[in-house]
């Protein structure tokens, strides 16, 4: 569908990426539309995954009309929230054909190897874990930027430890549980979703 | 060596955050600020549920994740490490462990803020060259 195409291409001649996120802690909420702001982008904070879907116009209240008046380039949702998870979240933006070429990033303080999967599986384009840091975000809207989400050569890739000194790494990685991990090579989690719009 | 240690977490944490930001300075401590506020309501409620008689793991786990979360947001690795253990004693039912775990959560929560509003003084103090350096 060329809708998203024609999006960017608006909001890149307009020079901001405009930036939907979704969390349910406040303290999160704050420090993400902190950090989307330092990389120039225009952000709308929302604080559940129904009042994501609201905002865009999916949540059938709505006529579909409604749509022209939001222009959104990214979401970015935690994946724990009460109602709605951000898998769930997820899966109703790629289920809409108006806006399941918008890339969602999905971000969680937990390291869990199957819950990345799931949303990698189901279309996220990246997974973030929490705390996240300024320089995944600037990776993250360099990359949208750049428009390279549809072509195959991606390579999106989640190093958390690449831009932090030893110390933060210890501070910030995630206290993860040994056994979610010793299933699968870490390498895994760093590849890129299966691109959804190359199987139409 | 306490002082130093919260320093070089408060300054890590910011390095990670911003890369230049003279517009808002005061960022960290007010995340930090928001992020007691929750959390000082958390542990709350989690030491109602805790005087129950018979208790809620569920609802403790619920309120320990929303903890969690909070916490691990701004760096604080000791604190989360306790959630983690609370988390792992609700999961068993274990109430005595839970207790327990909540009670040195709760003083590491509390050491830790004393470290943070130390530092933030101290960077009040200082003046404005304290704040974020470039992270290349």
């Amino acid at each position: 569908m060329a809708a998203a195409g024609n999006l960017l291409s608006t909001e890149m001649g307009a020079g901001k990426l405009h930036v939907l996120a979704v969390d349910d802690s406040h303290v999160d909420r704050k420090v993400i539309e902190r950090l989307l702001k330092i990389s120039s982008c225009k952000v709308t904070v929302v604080e559940s995954g129904s009042r994501a879907l609201q905002y865009l116009g999916l949540d059938g209240d709505k006529s579909s009309i409604g749509f022209d008046g939001v222009k959104v380039n990214l979401i970015m949702t935690d994946y724990s929230m009460p109602g709605m998870t951000g898998y769930e979240l997820l899966k109703r933006i790629k289920e809409s054909s108006v806006f399941r070429e918008i890339p969602v990033v999905v971000m969680s303080s937990e390291n869990i190897l199957t819950r990345i999967d799931s949303c990698l599986e189901e279309g996220a384009e990246e997974f973030l874990l929490k705390p996240v840091k300024l320089s995944d975000v600037k990776r993250v809207t360099d990359f949208i930027m750049r428009g390279e989400g549809k072509n195959g050569t991606r390579s999106l890739k989640r190093s958390r430890s690449d831009d932090c000194t030893p110390s933060l790494t210890a501070a910030f990685t995630s206290v993860s549980h040994p056994r979610d991990l010793s299933s699968s090579p870490p390498p895994s989690i760093f590849h890129s979703k299966k691109s959804r719009s190359s199987i139409d | 060596m306490d002082r130093n240690q919260s320093r070089r977490q408060v300054a890590a944490m910011k390095q990670c955050l911003f890369d230049q930001d003279d517009a808002n300075p005061n960022f960290v401590e007010e995340i930090v600020t928001l992020h007691y506020r929750d959390s000082s309501r958390l542990i709350s409620s989690i030491e109602q549920a805790l005087k129950e008689r018979n208790l809620d793991f569920n609802k403790l786990d619920t309120l320990m994740h929303q903890f969690k979360g909070s916490s691990s947001s701004i760096g604080a690795k000791k604190v989360k490490a306790e959630c983690n253990l609370f988390r792992e004693y609700c999961r068993e039912g274990n109430a005595e462990g839970c207790t327990r775990s909540f009670q040195q959560l709760k003083k590491e929560h509390g050491a830790l803020r004393k470290k943070l509003e130390a530092y933030f003084q101290l960077a009040r103090q200082a003046g404005p060259h304290e704040t974020a350096c470039r992270s290349k």
